[in-house]
Protein backbone atom coordinates (compact mmCIF):
# COMPACT_ATOMS: atom_id res chain seq x y z
CA UNK A 1 0.00 0.00 0.00
CA UNK A 2 1.57 3.32 -1.03
CA UNK A 3 1.29 6.66 0.76
CA UNK A 4 -1.64 7.85 -1.42
CA UNK A 5 -3.67 4.79 -0.43
CA UNK A 6 -2.86 5.43 3.22
CA UNK A 7 -3.95 9.06 2.94
CA UNK A 8 -7.20 8.02 1.26
CA UNK A 9 -7.83 5.57 4.08
CA UNK A 10 -7.27 8.33 6.65
CA UNK A 11 -9.69 10.60 4.77
CA UNK A 12 -12.26 7.81 4.55
CA UNK A 13 -11.97 7.12 8.27
CA UNK A 14 -12.32 10.82 9.09
CA UNK A 15 -15.41 11.07 6.87
CA UNK A 16 -17.29 8.52 8.98
CA UNK A 17 -19.54 9.83 11.77
CA UNK A 18 -17.94 9.57 15.19
CA UNK A 19 -14.38 9.38 13.80
CA UNK A 20 -11.66 10.56 16.19
CA UNK A 21 -10.55 13.99 14.92
CA UNK A 22 -8.36 15.02 17.87
CA UNK A 23 -6.54 12.57 20.11
CA UNK A 24 -4.31 13.33 23.08
CA UNK A 25 -2.37 10.35 24.39
CA UNK A 26 -0.42 10.78 27.64
CA UNK A 27 0.63 14.32 26.82
CA UNK A 28 3.10 16.07 29.11
CA UNK A 29 4.38 19.64 29.02
CA UNK A 30 6.44 21.72 31.45
CA UNK A 31 7.89 25.22 31.29
CA UNK A 32 11.20 24.91 33.17
CA UNK A 33 10.23 23.64 36.64
CA UNK A 34 6.51 24.35 36.23
CA UNK A 35 4.57 21.31 35.04
CA UNK A 36 1.51 22.43 33.05
CA UNK A 37 0.23 19.11 31.71
CA UNK A 38 1.26 15.93 33.52
CA UNK A 39 -0.54 13.11 31.79
CA UNK A 40 -3.47 14.19 29.66
CA UNK A 41 -5.37 11.85 27.36
CA UNK A 42 -8.69 12.44 25.62
CA UNK A 43 -10.37 12.01 22.25
CA UNK A 44 -12.67 14.40 20.37
CA UNK A 45 -15.06 12.64 18.05
CA UNK A 46 -16.31 14.13 14.80
CA UNK A 47 -19.25 16.49 15.29
CA UNK A 48 -18.92 16.33 19.07
CA UNK A 49 -17.99 19.02 21.59
CA UNK A 50 -15.35 18.77 24.29
CA UNK A 51 -15.65 21.38 27.03
CA UNK A 52 -12.46 21.84 29.01
CA UNK A 53 -12.97 23.35 32.44
CA UNK A 54 -10.43 24.26 35.06
CA UNK A 55 -9.03 27.01 37.21
CA UNK A 56 -6.68 29.64 35.77
CA UNK A 57 -3.28 28.13 34.97
CA UNK A 58 -4.61 24.57 34.86
CA UNK A 59 -3.41 24.07 31.27
CA UNK A 60 -6.65 24.65 29.33
CA UNK A 61 -5.30 27.17 26.81
CA UNK A 62 -2.03 25.23 26.61
CA UNK A 63 -4.01 22.18 25.45
CA UNK A 64 -5.45 24.19 22.53
CA UNK A 65 -2.03 25.60 21.65
CA UNK A 66 -0.63 22.06 21.48
CA UNK A 67 -3.43 21.02 19.12
CA UNK A 68 -2.70 23.94 16.76
CA UNK A 69 1.05 23.36 17.01
CA UNK A 70 1.69 26.76 18.61
CA UNK A 71 3.31 24.81 21.46
CA UNK A 72 5.00 21.43 21.30
CA UNK A 73 4.38 18.73 23.93
CA UNK A 74 7.43 17.39 25.79
CA UNK A 75 6.04 13.86 25.70
CA UNK A 76 3.03 11.98 24.40
CA UNK A 77 1.22 11.70 21.10
CA UNK A 78 -1.18 14.23 19.57
CA UNK A 79 -3.28 13.36 16.52
CA UNK A 80 -5.27 16.01 14.65
CA UNK A 81 -7.28 14.97 11.60
CA UNK A 82 -5.06 11.93 11.10
CA UNK A 83 -1.76 13.81 11.41
CA UNK A 84 0.68 13.36 14.31
CA UNK A 85 1.20 17.04 15.09
CA UNK A 86 3.76 16.35 17.82
CA UNK A 87 6.16 15.24 15.08
CA UNK A 88 5.48 17.95 12.49
CA UNK A 89 7.61 21.02 11.90
CA UNK A 90 6.14 24.52 11.48
CA UNK A 91 5.93 24.20 7.68
CA UNK A 92 4.13 20.83 7.84
CA UNK A 93 1.78 22.19 10.51
CA UNK A 94 0.46 24.77 8.03
CA UNK A 95 -1.40 21.96 6.18
CA UNK A 96 -3.01 20.72 9.43
CA UNK A 97 -4.01 24.29 10.36
CA UNK A 98 -5.92 24.49 7.08
CA UNK A 99 -8.65 22.43 8.74
CA UNK A 100 -8.38 23.96 12.18
CA UNK A 101 -9.85 27.26 13.36
CA UNK A 102 -8.98 28.87 16.67
CA UNK A 103 -10.73 31.66 18.52
CA UNK A 104 -8.30 33.35 20.90
CA UNK A 105 -8.99 35.06 24.22
CA UNK A 106 -9.96 38.68 23.44
CA UNK A 107 -10.37 37.70 19.77
CA UNK A 108 -6.80 38.54 18.63
CA UNK A 109 -8.17 40.40 15.60
CA UNK A 110 -5.60 42.14 13.39
CA UNK A 111 -6.11 45.72 14.55
CA UNK A 112 -4.78 47.34 11.36
CA UNK A 113 -7.27 45.45 9.15
CA UNK A 114 -11.01 46.00 8.70
CA UNK A 115 -13.59 43.41 9.73
CA UNK A 116 -13.79 42.29 6.06
CA UNK A 117 -10.01 41.86 5.82
CA UNK A 118 -9.87 40.08 9.17
CA UNK A 119 -12.62 37.60 8.33
CA UNK A 120 -11.31 36.91 4.83
CA UNK A 121 -7.64 37.01 5.86
CA UNK A 122 -6.80 33.38 5.16
CA UNK A 123 -8.78 33.29 1.92
CA UNK A 124 -7.27 36.57 0.65
CA UNK A 125 -3.69 35.80 1.66
CA UNK A 126 -3.24 32.04 1.64
CA UNK A 127 -5.48 30.76 -1.16
CA UNK A 128 -5.93 31.40 -4.89
CA UNK A 129 -9.67 31.98 -4.50
CA UNK A 130 -10.88 34.89 -6.69
CA UNK A 131 -11.47 38.14 -4.74
CA UNK A 132 -15.20 38.24 -5.66
CA UNK A 133 -15.66 34.73 -4.26
CA UNK A 134 -13.80 35.63 -1.07
CA UNK A 135 -15.93 38.76 -0.67
CA UNK A 136 -19.08 36.66 -1.06
CA UNK A 137 -17.85 34.15 1.55
CA UNK A 138 -16.96 36.96 3.97
CA UNK A 139 -20.42 38.51 3.58
CA UNK A 140 -22.04 35.10 4.02
CA UNK A 141 -20.10 34.36 7.21
CA UNK A 142 -20.73 37.82 8.67
CA UNK A 143 -24.41 37.38 7.85
CA UNK A 144 -24.38 34.02 9.68
CA UNK A 145 -23.13 35.69 12.88
CA UNK A 146 -25.35 38.74 12.35
CA UNK A 147 -22.63 41.36 11.85
CA UNK A 148 -23.07 42.05 8.14
CA UNK A 149 -23.38 45.82 8.61
CA UNK A 150 -20.00 46.02 10.41
CA UNK A 151 -18.03 44.72 7.44
CA UNK A 152 -16.03 47.91 6.83
CA UNK A 153 -15.45 48.84 10.48
CA UNK A 154 -12.10 48.56 12.24
CA UNK A 155 -11.84 46.16 15.23
CA UNK A 156 -11.36 49.14 17.58
CA UNK A 157 -14.86 50.33 16.63
CA UNK A 158 -16.50 47.09 17.83
CA UNK A 159 -17.69 46.07 21.29
CA UNK A 160 -16.08 43.14 23.14
CA UNK A 161 -18.85 40.74 22.13
CA UNK A 162 -18.75 41.85 18.50
CA UNK A 163 -14.98 41.34 18.42
CA UNK A 164 -15.37 37.74 19.67
CA UNK A 165 -18.04 37.08 17.07
CA UNK A 166 -15.83 38.50 14.31
CA UNK A 167 -13.07 36.21 15.61
CA UNK A 168 -15.48 33.28 15.25
CA UNK A 169 -16.33 34.45 11.72
CA UNK A 170 -12.61 34.64 10.87
CA UNK A 171 -12.06 31.12 12.17
CA UNK A 172 -15.03 29.67 10.26
CA UNK A 173 -14.54 31.56 6.97
CA UNK A 174 -12.32 28.88 5.45
CA UNK A 175 -14.70 26.11 6.60
CA UNK A 176 -12.48 24.18 9.02
CA UNK A 177 -13.80 20.90 10.38
CA UNK A 178 -12.53 21.61 13.88
CA UNK A 179 -12.93 24.83 15.90
CA UNK A 180 -11.10 25.60 19.13
CA UNK A 181 -12.54 28.26 21.43
CA UNK A 182 -10.16 29.72 24.01
CA UNK A 183 -12.22 31.54 26.66
CA UNK A 184 -14.51 32.94 23.95
CA UNK A 185 -16.96 34.39 26.48
CA UNK A 186 -14.65 35.51 29.28
CA UNK A 187 -15.18 39.13 30.26
CA UNK A 188 -18.52 39.45 28.44
CA UNK A 189 -21.83 40.24 30.06
CA UNK A 190 -24.30 37.28 30.24
CA UNK A 191 -26.47 38.48 27.32
CA UNK A 192 -23.51 39.02 24.98
CA UNK A 193 -21.95 35.75 26.16
CA UNK A 194 -25.16 33.95 25.18
CA UNK A 195 -24.95 35.35 21.62
CA UNK A 196 -21.41 33.95 21.37
CA UNK A 197 -22.59 30.60 22.83
CA UNK A 198 -25.37 30.52 20.22
CA UNK A 199 -22.75 30.88 17.45
CA UNK A 200 -20.80 27.95 18.90
CA UNK A 201 -23.96 25.83 18.97
CA UNK A 202 -25.01 26.89 15.44
CA UNK A 203 -21.60 26.04 14.00
CA UNK A 204 -21.61 22.64 15.70
CA UNK A 205 -25.15 21.64 14.79
CA UNK A 206 -25.70 23.35 11.44
CA UNK A 207 -22.17 23.32 9.98
CA UNK A 208 -21.19 20.00 11.62
CA UNK A 209 -18.01 21.43 13.10
CA UNK A 210 -16.26 19.49 15.88
CA UNK A 211 -15.41 21.84 18.74
CA UNK A 212 -13.24 22.12 21.80
CA UNK A 213 -14.45 24.85 24.14
CA UNK A 214 -12.06 26.03 26.84
CA UNK A 215 -13.71 28.11 29.55
CA UNK A 216 -14.05 28.65 33.25
CA UNK A 217 -17.51 30.19 32.78
CA UNK A 218 -19.79 27.40 33.99
CA UNK A 219 -22.94 29.10 32.77
CA UNK A 220 -21.64 29.16 29.19
CA UNK A 221 -20.21 25.65 29.39
CA UNK A 222 -23.56 24.16 30.45
CA UNK A 223 -25.48 26.31 27.96
CA UNK A 224 -23.38 24.99 25.04
CA UNK A 225 -23.66 21.41 26.33
CA UNK A 226 -27.40 21.43 26.91
CA UNK A 227 -28.69 23.32 23.87
CA UNK A 228 -28.94 22.56 20.19
CA UNK A 229 -29.61 24.53 17.01
CA UNK A 230 -32.21 23.66 14.41
CA UNK A 231 -33.12 25.23 11.07
CA UNK A 232 -36.80 25.01 10.10
CA UNK A 233 -38.22 24.75 6.58
CA UNK A 234 -38.28 28.54 6.19
CA UNK A 235 -34.56 28.67 7.02
CA UNK A 236 -35.06 30.21 10.45
CA UNK A 237 -32.58 29.01 13.07
CA UNK A 238 -33.78 28.32 16.60
CA UNK A 239 -31.81 27.36 19.69
CA UNK A 240 -33.61 24.98 22.04
CA UNK A 241 -32.90 22.50 24.81
CA UNK A 242 -30.88 19.55 23.52
CA UNK A 243 -32.26 16.04 23.27
CA UNK A 244 -30.61 13.49 25.63
CA UNK A 245 -28.71 12.00 22.66
CA UNK A 246 -27.44 15.41 21.61
CA UNK A 247 -26.50 16.26 25.18
CA UNK A 248 -24.31 13.16 25.33
CA UNK A 249 -22.31 14.49 22.36
CA UNK A 250 -20.95 17.26 24.58
CA UNK A 251 -18.40 15.96 27.03
CA UNK A 252 -16.76 17.84 29.90
CA UNK A 253 -13.13 17.54 30.94
CA UNK A 254 -11.96 19.05 34.21
CA UNK A 255 -8.26 19.82 34.48
CA UNK A 256 -6.57 20.06 37.86
CA UNK A 257 -2.82 20.28 38.47
CA UNK A 258 -2.09 19.16 34.91
CA UNK A 259 -4.27 16.05 35.17
CA UNK A 260 -7.80 15.23 34.08
CA UNK A 261 -9.84 14.86 37.27
CA UNK A 262 -13.21 14.38 35.54
CA UNK A 263 -14.47 13.33 32.12
CA UNK A 264 -18.14 12.89 31.32
CA UNK A 265 -21.35 14.58 30.16
CA UNK A 266 -23.27 17.43 31.80
CA UNK A 267 -25.48 15.10 33.86
CA UNK A 268 -22.48 13.18 35.22
CA UNK A 269 -20.72 16.44 36.09
CA UNK A 270 -23.73 17.73 38.00
CA UNK A 271 -24.03 14.47 39.94
CA UNK A 272 -20.35 14.19 40.79
CA UNK A 273 -19.55 13.91 44.49
CA UNK A 274 -15.89 14.88 44.09
CA UNK A 275 -15.21 17.70 46.61
CA UNK A 276 -13.09 19.72 44.12
CA UNK A 277 -15.78 19.48 41.42
CA UNK A 278 -18.49 20.40 43.90
CA UNK A 279 -16.50 23.44 44.99
CA UNK A 280 -15.82 24.42 41.38
CA UNK A 281 -19.50 24.09 40.45
CA UNK A 282 -20.80 25.91 43.49
CA UNK B 1 28.95 37.59 41.73
CA UNK B 2 30.10 34.74 39.46
CA UNK B 3 26.60 33.18 39.19
CA UNK B 4 25.32 36.63 38.23
CA UNK B 5 27.92 36.97 35.47
CA UNK B 6 27.17 33.41 34.36
CA UNK B 7 23.48 34.10 34.12
CA UNK B 8 24.11 37.38 32.23
CA UNK B 9 26.45 35.61 29.79
CA UNK B 10 23.94 32.79 29.23
CA UNK B 11 21.19 35.32 28.58
CA UNK B 12 23.38 37.27 26.15
CA UNK B 13 24.41 34.07 24.33
CA UNK B 14 20.77 33.01 24.06
CA UNK B 15 19.82 36.43 22.71
CA UNK B 16 22.55 36.28 20.05
CA UNK B 17 21.57 32.70 19.17
CA UNK B 18 17.93 33.68 18.69
CA UNK B 19 18.93 36.73 16.62
CA UNK B 20 21.08 34.54 14.37
CA UNK B 21 18.20 32.03 14.04
CA UNK B 22 15.84 34.85 13.02
CA UNK B 23 18.33 36.15 10.46
CA UNK B 24 18.78 32.60 9.09
CA UNK B 25 15.03 32.03 8.86
CA UNK B 26 14.58 35.43 7.19
CA UNK B 27 17.25 34.75 4.55
CA UNK B 28 15.71 31.35 3.88
CA UNK B 29 12.24 32.90 3.56
CA UNK B 30 13.53 35.57 1.13
CA UNK B 31 14.73 32.97 -1.36
CA UNK B 32 11.72 30.63 -1.17
CA UNK B 33 7.99 31.14 -1.86
CA UNK B 34 5.57 32.50 -0.78
CA UNK B 35 6.68 36.15 -0.89
CA UNK B 36 4.05 38.69 0.19
CA UNK B 37 4.73 41.25 -2.56
CA UNK B 38 2.11 43.83 -1.59
CA UNK B 39 3.49 43.88 1.98
CA UNK B 40 6.98 44.54 0.58
CA UNK B 41 5.68 47.47 -1.50
CA UNK B 42 3.78 48.79 1.54
CA UNK B 43 6.91 48.61 3.70
CA UNK B 44 9.05 50.26 1.02
CA UNK B 45 6.55 53.10 1.06
CA UNK B 46 6.47 53.31 4.87
CA UNK B 47 10.22 52.98 5.41
CA UNK B 48 11.43 54.76 2.27
CA UNK B 49 8.94 57.49 1.45
CA UNK B 50 7.86 57.87 5.08
CA UNK B 51 11.43 58.56 6.25
CA UNK B 52 12.19 61.07 3.50
CA UNK B 53 11.37 64.22 5.48
CA UNK B 54 13.48 63.33 8.48
CA UNK B 55 16.40 62.27 6.27
CA UNK B 56 16.17 65.46 4.16
CA UNK B 57 16.22 67.68 7.24
CA UNK B 58 19.03 65.74 8.93
CA UNK B 59 21.15 65.68 5.79
CA UNK B 60 20.66 69.37 5.03
CA UNK B 61 21.51 70.66 8.49
CA UNK B 62 24.44 68.26 8.93
CA UNK B 63 25.99 69.42 5.63
CA UNK B 64 25.38 73.07 6.51
CA UNK B 65 26.87 72.74 10.01
CA UNK B 66 29.81 70.79 8.62
CA UNK B 67 30.60 73.54 6.09
CA UNK B 68 30.23 76.20 8.74
CA UNK B 69 32.53 74.43 11.24
CA UNK B 70 35.15 73.32 8.73
CA UNK B 71 35.20 76.82 7.20
CA UNK B 72 36.56 78.15 10.47
CA UNK B 73 39.26 75.48 10.65
CA UNK B 74 40.22 75.77 6.99
CA UNK B 75 40.60 79.55 7.38
CA UNK B 76 43.59 78.90 9.66
CA UNK B 77 45.38 77.35 6.66
CA UNK B 78 43.94 79.73 4.07
CA UNK B 79 42.13 76.75 2.54
CA UNK B 80 38.55 77.98 2.65
CA UNK B 81 37.96 77.27 -1.07
CA UNK B 82 38.34 73.48 -0.50
CA UNK B 83 35.42 73.37 1.96
CA UNK B 84 33.38 71.47 -0.65
CA UNK B 85 35.94 68.67 -0.72
CA UNK B 86 35.67 68.25 3.05
CA UNK B 87 31.89 68.35 3.07
CA UNK B 88 31.48 65.82 0.25
CA UNK B 89 34.07 63.37 1.58
CA UNK B 90 32.65 63.50 5.12
CA UNK B 91 29.02 63.24 4.01
CA UNK B 92 29.45 60.48 1.46
CA UNK B 93 31.91 58.28 3.34
CA UNK B 94 30.70 58.60 6.91
CA UNK B 95 28.07 61.09 8.00
CA UNK B 96 25.49 60.32 5.32
CA UNK B 97 25.34 56.55 5.96
CA UNK B 98 25.63 56.76 9.76
CA UNK B 99 23.24 59.66 10.36
CA UNK B 100 20.66 58.23 7.96
CA UNK B 101 20.93 54.88 9.72
CA UNK B 102 20.55 56.52 13.14
CA UNK B 103 17.49 58.42 11.94
CA UNK B 104 16.03 55.19 10.56
CA UNK B 105 16.70 53.44 13.87
CA UNK B 106 14.76 56.13 15.70
CA UNK B 107 11.93 56.24 13.23
CA UNK B 108 11.43 52.73 11.89
CA UNK B 109 13.31 50.63 14.45
CA UNK B 110 11.06 51.86 17.23
CA UNK B 111 7.96 51.57 15.03
CA UNK B 112 8.68 47.99 14.01
CA UNK B 113 9.47 46.88 17.58
CA UNK B 114 6.28 48.54 18.89
CA UNK B 115 4.09 47.11 16.11
CA UNK B 116 5.40 43.54 16.35
CA UNK B 117 5.53 43.76 20.15
CA UNK B 118 1.85 44.71 20.38
CA UNK B 119 0.99 41.92 17.96
CA UNK B 120 2.80 39.44 20.22
CA UNK B 121 1.14 40.55 23.46
CA UNK B 122 -2.35 40.61 21.91
CA UNK B 123 -1.91 37.10 20.44
CA UNK B 124 -2.06 38.41 16.85
CA UNK B 125 1.18 36.58 15.98
CA UNK B 126 -0.30 33.32 17.29
CA UNK B 127 -3.49 34.08 15.34
CA UNK B 128 -1.41 34.51 12.17
CA UNK B 129 0.26 31.14 12.75
CA UNK B 130 -3.07 29.50 13.52
CA UNK B 131 -4.39 30.87 10.21
CA UNK B 132 -1.50 29.20 8.39
CA UNK B 133 0.72 32.26 7.86
CA UNK B 134 4.40 32.23 8.75
CA UNK B 135 5.03 35.51 10.69
CA UNK B 136 8.63 35.62 9.42
CA UNK B 137 7.46 35.65 5.79
CA UNK B 138 4.51 37.97 6.38
CA UNK B 139 6.03 40.47 8.81
CA UNK B 140 9.82 40.18 8.94
CA UNK B 141 10.77 39.60 5.30
CA UNK B 142 8.92 42.66 3.87
CA UNK B 143 10.43 44.94 6.53
CA UNK B 144 13.95 43.56 6.12
CA UNK B 145 13.82 43.84 2.33
CA UNK B 146 12.42 47.38 2.55
CA UNK B 147 15.08 48.44 5.08
CA UNK B 148 17.86 46.79 3.08
CA UNK B 149 16.80 48.46 -0.18
CA UNK B 150 15.69 51.85 1.09
CA UNK B 151 18.59 52.67 3.46
CA UNK B 152 21.03 53.18 0.50
CA UNK B 153 18.46 55.25 -1.41
CA UNK B 154 17.84 57.48 1.62
CA UNK B 155 21.58 57.75 2.23
CA UNK B 156 22.17 59.01 -1.31
CA UNK B 157 19.41 61.57 -0.77
CA UNK B 158 20.95 62.63 2.55
CA UNK B 159 24.40 62.92 0.94
CA UNK B 160 23.10 65.11 -1.86
CA UNK B 161 21.05 67.35 0.41
CA UNK B 162 23.99 67.61 2.85
CA UNK B 163 26.32 68.76 0.08
CA UNK B 164 23.63 71.20 -1.02
CA UNK B 165 23.34 72.52 2.57
CA UNK B 166 27.11 72.89 2.58
CA UNK B 167 26.92 74.92 -0.63
CA UNK B 168 24.36 77.33 0.92
CA UNK B 169 26.71 78.02 3.84
CA UNK B 170 29.81 78.12 1.63
CA UNK B 171 28.21 80.55 -0.81
CA UNK B 172 26.39 82.94 1.56
CA UNK B 173 28.39 82.68 4.80
CA UNK B 174 31.89 81.73 3.74
CA UNK B 175 31.66 83.66 0.43
CA UNK B 176 33.09 80.77 -1.60
CA UNK B 177 32.20 80.97 -5.29
CA UNK B 178 29.63 78.42 -6.46
CA UNK B 179 31.86 77.02 -9.24
CA UNK B 180 34.76 76.65 -6.86
CA UNK B 181 32.60 74.82 -4.31
CA UNK B 182 31.19 72.31 -6.77
CA UNK B 183 34.49 71.62 -8.49
CA UNK B 184 36.00 71.06 -5.04
CA UNK B 185 33.16 68.64 -4.22
CA UNK B 186 33.93 66.44 -7.24
CA UNK B 187 37.70 66.78 -7.06
CA UNK B 188 37.83 65.51 -3.52
CA UNK B 189 35.88 62.35 -4.29
CA UNK B 190 37.33 59.03 -5.40
CA UNK B 191 35.34 56.10 -6.73
CA UNK B 192 36.29 54.08 -3.62
CA UNK B 193 34.61 56.73 -1.46
CA UNK B 194 31.42 56.39 -3.45
CA UNK B 195 31.50 52.59 -3.08
CA UNK B 196 32.12 52.99 0.64
CA UNK B 197 29.12 55.31 0.93
CA UNK B 198 26.90 52.99 -1.11
CA UNK B 199 27.79 49.63 0.39
CA UNK B 200 27.61 50.60 4.07
CA UNK B 201 23.90 51.54 4.09
CA UNK B 202 22.90 48.07 2.83
CA UNK B 203 24.52 46.50 5.91
CA UNK B 204 23.17 49.19 8.25
CA UNK B 205 19.60 48.94 6.88
CA UNK B 206 19.65 45.16 7.29
CA UNK B 207 20.98 45.36 10.87
CA UNK B 208 18.51 48.05 12.02
CA UNK B 209 15.43 46.16 10.79
CA UNK B 210 16.51 42.66 11.87
CA UNK B 211 17.30 43.92 15.39
CA UNK B 212 13.94 45.72 15.59
CA UNK B 213 12.07 42.61 14.38
CA UNK B 214 13.97 40.36 16.80
CA UNK B 215 13.26 42.64 19.76
CA UNK B 216 9.60 43.09 18.73
CA UNK B 217 8.95 39.37 18.34
CA UNK B 218 10.49 38.64 21.76
CA UNK B 219 8.23 41.11 23.57
CA UNK B 220 6.73 39.82 26.82
CA UNK B 221 4.54 41.40 29.47
CA UNK B 222 1.78 43.57 28.03
CA UNK B 223 2.00 47.28 27.25
CA UNK B 224 4.95 47.76 29.61
CA UNK B 225 6.80 45.10 27.63
CA UNK B 226 6.00 46.91 24.36
CA UNK B 227 7.48 50.14 25.75
CA UNK B 228 10.58 48.28 26.89
CA UNK B 229 10.96 46.57 23.51
CA UNK B 230 10.74 49.93 21.73
CA UNK B 231 13.49 51.40 23.91
CA UNK B 232 15.71 48.33 23.47
CA UNK B 233 15.22 48.39 19.70
CA UNK B 234 16.36 52.03 19.48
CA UNK B 235 19.30 51.66 21.89
CA UNK B 236 20.53 48.33 20.51
CA UNK B 237 19.95 49.51 16.93
CA UNK B 238 21.89 52.74 17.45
CA UNK B 239 24.85 50.98 19.09
CA UNK B 240 24.80 48.35 16.35
CA UNK B 241 24.83 51.07 13.66
CA UNK B 242 28.00 52.63 15.10
CA UNK B 243 29.67 49.24 15.62
CA UNK B 244 28.71 47.81 12.23
CA UNK B 245 29.80 51.06 10.58
CA UNK B 246 33.26 50.65 12.13
CA UNK B 247 33.66 47.01 11.10
CA UNK B 248 32.31 47.48 7.57
CA UNK B 249 34.57 50.52 7.14
CA UNK B 250 37.60 48.44 8.18
CA UNK B 251 36.56 45.66 5.82
CA UNK B 252 36.00 47.98 2.88
CA UNK B 253 39.29 49.85 3.46
CA UNK B 254 41.12 46.54 3.28
CA UNK B 255 39.17 45.43 0.21
CA UNK B 256 38.76 48.45 -2.06
CA UNK B 257 41.43 51.01 -1.16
Amino acid sequence: MDQTDTLQTVEQILDEPGAPVVMFDRVKLAFDEQVVLQDVSFTLLKGHTKIILGASGSGKSTTLKIITGLLRADQGVVWVNGARVDQLNERQMMAVRGDLGMIFQEGALFDSLTVRENVGYKLYEETDMPIEQVDRRVEEVLGFIGLGEYIDRMPSELSGGQRRRVAIARAMAFKPRILLYDEATTGLDPITATTVDDEIIKLRDLEKVSSIVVTHQLRDAFYVATHMAERDASGKVTIRAATPEKEREAEFIMLKDGLICFEGDAAALRQSTDPYLKEFLS
Amino acid sequence: MIPLINSWLKKAAQEVQEYVCLVGATLQAIVSPPLYRHDIVEQIDQIGVGSLTVVLLTGFFTGAALASQSGLTLDQFGARPVVGRLVSASMIKELGPVLTALMLTGRIGSGIAAELGSMVVTDQINALRALGTDPIRKLVVPRVLAGFLMAPVLTVVADFVGIFGGWIVARFQLQVATGLYWSSVTQGLYMQDVWMGLIKPFALGFVIVTIACHVGLRTRGGTQGVGKATTIAVVAGSVAVIAVDFFVTQLLISLIY
